[in-house]
């Protein structure tokens, strides 16, 4: 556990998700209690269809509990309208999406700014680019440039807002280990340097080392929180 | 500008054939209602302004013979607000270095001034001045016909006395803005004029010293026309009169007021065919885009954009692709407008042309295509709008293929690979499908209406002119006249055959419905004017009884069997009973016909003639019509087949440049439906056709699975076109049907063929415009992308 002084996040409590679909329902949460602290990165932990994108999910307001609650800052997500999920992700959250999800029609400042434009205290679009290492490829558009570089301009896009929560799910997925490193290290660093709370998930366990604290999950459960004595460097973990 | 909308105007650029191909059928649909509707608007203006500038009056009424002091007691009918009594005369007319036969109207004007009612307008030169007895103001499309201008000259024959006219003006009046024959089907400058001159002059030339024949009026703001009309009509009854007519029943008026509903009907029509199939286009379109941005649409909101933000986004693509449309369609419908109006002022002869283009007109314009644009698209839109983020974070789940029809029934052995994947996509979005062969049916339904006119009017022509009226000449005589009239035209050299007309204005009555005509009489045996049934067999003049036009039978509801009241309005004025006969196929005019010695028997004066039908012998025309042209009872002579080449001649050149514009703008909906499904099944299929190209297939393959399909739809839509193209056509001949002329529902075999071919060759071209892309397919790259 991290000092008593930090302070939660993100409170979730008895959270259920299930989806239904016809006249199957498919159980993807049960019964999760976790708190993200301010300032930590925790690594979310479990094999394919556990749960951890649902989860992540709902923190970040994109998609609703079936049961349970969810407070984030003082927004109760659980409760919120459609509006005010909106609200709250363009006020609070950031997003990194395994396949970087970039708009391929603008250039790698515009798929910035299309995020700057409805914040209400962002950094430059070059400004968070430099952040990422790519003060140098402003105006290229996403079909010029590798999948490491996309991802970090997608990692650019999520910070540039100063979200108050990065939420990562497999930034490093669709990357080779060496282009993975560079992101994770982007990621270090935005979260040592400002501050960011955290959360990446991944199935590949040798990235948990990198973390604050590590939560595995199985069968939409959280199976155990582990905490990390001290964390890892990005180029020194294993794969 | 926001990265939002560089977004859309990059993506809308790199998607500019298909934008262009749907701005452009929206630009069909823009332009035509902006032409209909603004020519429709500055018709009725300068129709309006004309006819309020120069006085055209309310009612209208022709008679025997009347003394002038009658005209107080037409004055004093309530209502009436301005009498004016002329003298108008039929002539023949003599034209300098012209040998057809022409006739003319005299209409008398107040001595050395202008009329007080149906004023004119002066072209050229001034009014006949008072005491001058050759001097004529000629109308303007006569003078034009004839090049003729103030000083020149050419004589009428009046009452058998050669008079020579000297024109010292061209004028037009509201009376004749259509200046068309009565009787005629098509109007003949050069060969009909209409022409004013000082009423004492005119009335010594016809005996009417102190009288008059004809009346107009002009009624008060509060006047009841009819009412007006049936006192008048008991007032003129003893002195010959015809029953007054209405101003909505003026010859004139009347083609004048069918050619504006012509004109509403087509703002309606054109634009509500272009504007639903570019409505569907667009959603077409969209859909798939929104389909292919579901991931974009998810970041946009996992980022905080609102629904309403990114559904604006979406909105404003519709708007950029209408907006193209409208800027094309608004600058083509004002420039169409403008040559629509200028042709309709120079057709009706107008003086001049209150020619804008009223906002409200563009507003309309504007407002249509935005709600067809927006509605074709809404629920595409609606799905932008609901997507919740975390599902379009998933790619879309593959399409679900269950097997089609033809495996269902165990036929596929006989169908390659290659057409049964064509087949299946077919099936696998019915609604597409079904909307594109309407689509595409549609462009080949607006041929068939472009191209219907000119063999209709061959048909009619060969029908009227060829089975119908057979004569070479025509002629009418001042006044009834004695049979012994036909002998002697039978004895001029050079003419082969004669037969007598005889031709009575009547009102015919049947229950409530009542209709003003004549009746024509004929000899029984005649060959020269035959009437014919439905399916074009040449009736038999019965002894007794009237054969009325299909029109007129619709009119007045009644069949063969029922009895007529008939009430005649010349010779004996009696009413009479008569029993309708059968009915006859006609395309102009409403007649009645009847056995020549039946309806002298009913109208009493013995067995008089009105006219006469003239056979030719070979080269005789010009020496025979000089001959008439001189003969003192001949009141007008009239060479049909003449009038009718000069028509065609003239109208080929419209209908051939209406079947163009037709053409051009069907051309452009079939080429954007089938280019818009071709790009997208280009986008939705590049991997699998990728895919196939890999693993050894031949481009030439891949092409046949991508456009067999669009081939497969448009073959399917020409039967469909040929169907919708004949209902068009059925509205529209029941839409210009009145009692003027009909025109004939007769679809040439050309008339399909021409239109399938259009479809086809649009479907080519857009073919091999896609097709082109098929060889820039970049299979690695395809393989590549994630889906
Ligand atoms: N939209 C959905 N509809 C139905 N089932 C879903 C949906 N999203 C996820 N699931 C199911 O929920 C479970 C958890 O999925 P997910 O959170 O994506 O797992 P993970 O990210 O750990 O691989 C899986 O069984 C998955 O099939
Ligand atoms: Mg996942």
């Amino acid at each position: 556990m991290p000092s008593e002084s930090a302070s939660s996040v993100f409170v979730v409590r008895g959270l259920a998700k299930t989806y239904v679909m016809g006249e199957v329902s498919v159980p993807a949460l049960q019964d999760v209690d976790l708190d993200l602290y301010s300032g930590e990165l925790v690594v979310l932990l479990g094999p394919s269809g556990s749960g951890k994108s649902t989860l992540l999910n709902i923190l970040g307001g994109l998609d609703r509990a079936s049961a349970g609650e969810v407070v984030c800052d003082g927004w109760n997500l659980t409760r919120a309208g459609d509006r005010e999920l909106t609200a709250f992700r363009r006020e609070v959250v950031g997003f990194v999406f395994q396949f970087y999800n970039l708009i391929p029609s603008l250039t790698a400042r515009e798929n910035v700014a299309i995020v700057t434009e409805i914040a209400a205290d962002p950094m430059a679009p070059h400004e968070a680019l430099d952040l990422v290492g790519l003060g140098g490829r402003l105006d290229h558009f996403p079909a010029q440039l590798s999948g490491g570089e996309q991802q970090r301009v997608a990692i650019a896009r999520a910070i540039a807002k100063r979200p108050r929560v990065l939420l990562c799910d497999e930034p490093t997925g669709a990357l080779d280990s060496s282009t993975g490193v560079i992101v994770l290290q982007v990621l270090e660093r935005i979260n040592r340097e400002l501050g960011t709370t955290t959360a990446v998930i991944t199935h590949n366990a040798g990235i948990a080392a990198m973390a604050d604290r590590v939560v595995q999950m199985s069968d939409g459960r959280i199976q155990s929180i582990r905490e990390n004595g001290s964390r890892l460097a990005p180029s020194e973990l294993s794969w | 500008m926001s990265a939002l909308s560089r977004k859309l105007l990059r993506e809308t650029w790199r998607m500019r054939g298909q934008a262009l191909a749907i701005g452009v059928v929206i630009a069909g649909g823009v332009s035509t209602l902006i032409m209909a509707l603004a020519s429709l608007d500055s018709l009725t203006l300068t129709r309006d302004a004309f006819y309020r500038d120069y006085r055209f009056a309310a009612v209208f009424a022709s008679l025997k013979r009347a003394p002038e002091p009658l005209r107080e007691s037409v004055e004093r009918i309530p209502g009436v607000q301005r009498v004016e009594t002329r003298v108008v005369a039929g002539v023949n007319l003599d034209i300098p270095d012209f040998e057809d036969p022409a006739t003319g109207v005299l209409v008398s004007l107040p001595d050395g001034r202008n009329a007080e009612l149906n004023r004119l307008f002066l072209r050229e030169g001034r009014l006949p001045e008072p005491g001058r007895d050759q001097e004529v103001v000629a109308s303007q499309s006569f003078a034009d016909a004839h090049g003729f201008h103030p000083g020149d000259g050419l004589a009428a024959i009046i009452h058998g006395r050669r008079q020579r006219l000297e024109i010292v003006g061209v004028a037009l009046s509201p009376e004749y803005i259509y200046q068309i024959k009565p009787g005629d089907i098509f109007p003949d400058y050069a060969r009909h004029g209409i022409f004013w001159m000082n009423r004492t002059q005119l009335a010594n030339a016809y005996d009417m010293d102190g009288a008059f024949n004809d009346l107009v009026l002009s009624l008060t703001r509060d006047a009841r026309t009819q009412d007006v009309i049936e006192r008048l009509d008991l007032l003129l009854e003893p002195y010959g009169g015809l029953g007054a007519l209405a101003r909505e029943d003026q010859l004139s008026d009347r083609y004048l007021s069918a050619e504006l509903e012509q004109l509403q009907g087509m703002a309606k029509l054109l634009p509500g065919i272009f504007l639903g199939v570019a409505a569907f286009l667009l959603n077409v379109v969209l859909t798939r885009l929104i389909g292919t941005q579901r991931d974009q649409i998810a970041i946009l909101k996992a980022f905080g954009y609102t629904n309403l933000q990114v559904g604006w986004h979406y909105v404003q693509w519709v708007l950029l692709i209408v907006l193209l449309g409208l800027l094309l369609g608004t600058a083509a419908g004002i420039w169409l407008a403008q040559q629509m109006a200028e042709l309709y002022r120079d057709f009706f002869h107008f003086p001049y042309l209150e020619f804008r283009i009223a906002s409200r007109v563009v507003g309309i314009a504007v407002l249509v295509t935005l709600a067809a644009g927006l509605l074709g698209t809404l629920t595409a839109l609606w799905r932008a709008v609901r997507l919740p983020p975390a599902e379009a974070m998933r790619p879309e789940p593959p399409a679900l293929y269950r097997p089609i029809l033809i495996e269902r029934l165990g036929l596929e052995r006989f169908f390659s690979q290659p057409v049964r994947m064509i087949l299946r996509n077919l099936e696998r979005q019915p609604l597409r499908a079904g909307l594109s062969i309407l689509g595409i049916a549609m462009g080949c339904g607006i041929l068939m209406v472009g191209r219907f006119q000119e063999g209709a009017l061959d048909y009619l022509i060969q029908v009227q002119y060829g089975l119908a009226q057979r004569d070479d000449l025509s002629l009418t005589f001042v006044e009834p006249t004695s049979r012994r009239a036909v002998q002697e035209l039978a004895a001029l050299p050079g003419v082969d055959w004669v037969e007598p007309t005889r031709s009575i204005a009547v009102r015919l009555r049947h229950a409530h419905a009542s209709y003003r005509t004549a009746i024509q009489g004929l000899p029984p045996d005649g060959r020269l004017r035959r009437v014919l049934d439905d399916r074009l067999r040449v009736l038999e003049i019965p002894p007794e009884g009237l054969l009325i036009s299909e029109y007129l039978a619709e009119i007045l509801r009644v069949r063969p069997g029922d009895r007529l009241e008939v009430d005649f309005l010349e010779g004996c004025r009696d009413r009479r009973e008569i029993a309708v006969v059968g009915v006859v196929s006609e395309w102009t005019g409403v007649s009645a016909y009847m056995d020549l010695e039946a309806l002298d028997r009913l109208a009493g004066e013995g067995e008089a003639i009105s006219g006469a039908l003239i056979d030719l012998a070979p080269g005789a025309r010009e020496a025979v019509v000089a001959r008439l042209k001189e003969a003192p009872r001949v009141a007008g002579v009239t060479d049909r087949l003449r009038a009718i080449q000069s028509f065609t001649d003239s109208m080929v050149e419209i209908v051939l440049s209406f079947a163009f514009v037709a053409s051009l703008l069907a051309g452009s909906i079939a080429f954007g439906v089938v280019y818009n499904n071709a790009r997208i099944a280009l986008t939705e299929r590049a991997r699998d056709l990728a895919t196939l190209r890999v693993l050894g297939f031949g481009l030439g393959e891949i092409a046949f699975i991508l456009l067999g399909e669009i081939l497969v739809l448009t073959l399917l839509a020409i039967p469909v076109g040929f169907a919708i193209g004949t209902l068009l056509i059925v509205a529209i001949v029941e839409g210009v049907s009145s009692d003027l002329y009909r025109f004939p529902l007769v679809i040439e075999p050309s008339v399909y063929a021409f239109s399938a071919l259009v479809i086809l060759v649009s479907t080519a071209l857009s073919g091999v415009m896609v097709a082109r892309r098929l060889t820039r397919l970049d299979l690695v790259a395809v393989l590549k992308t994630r889906e």
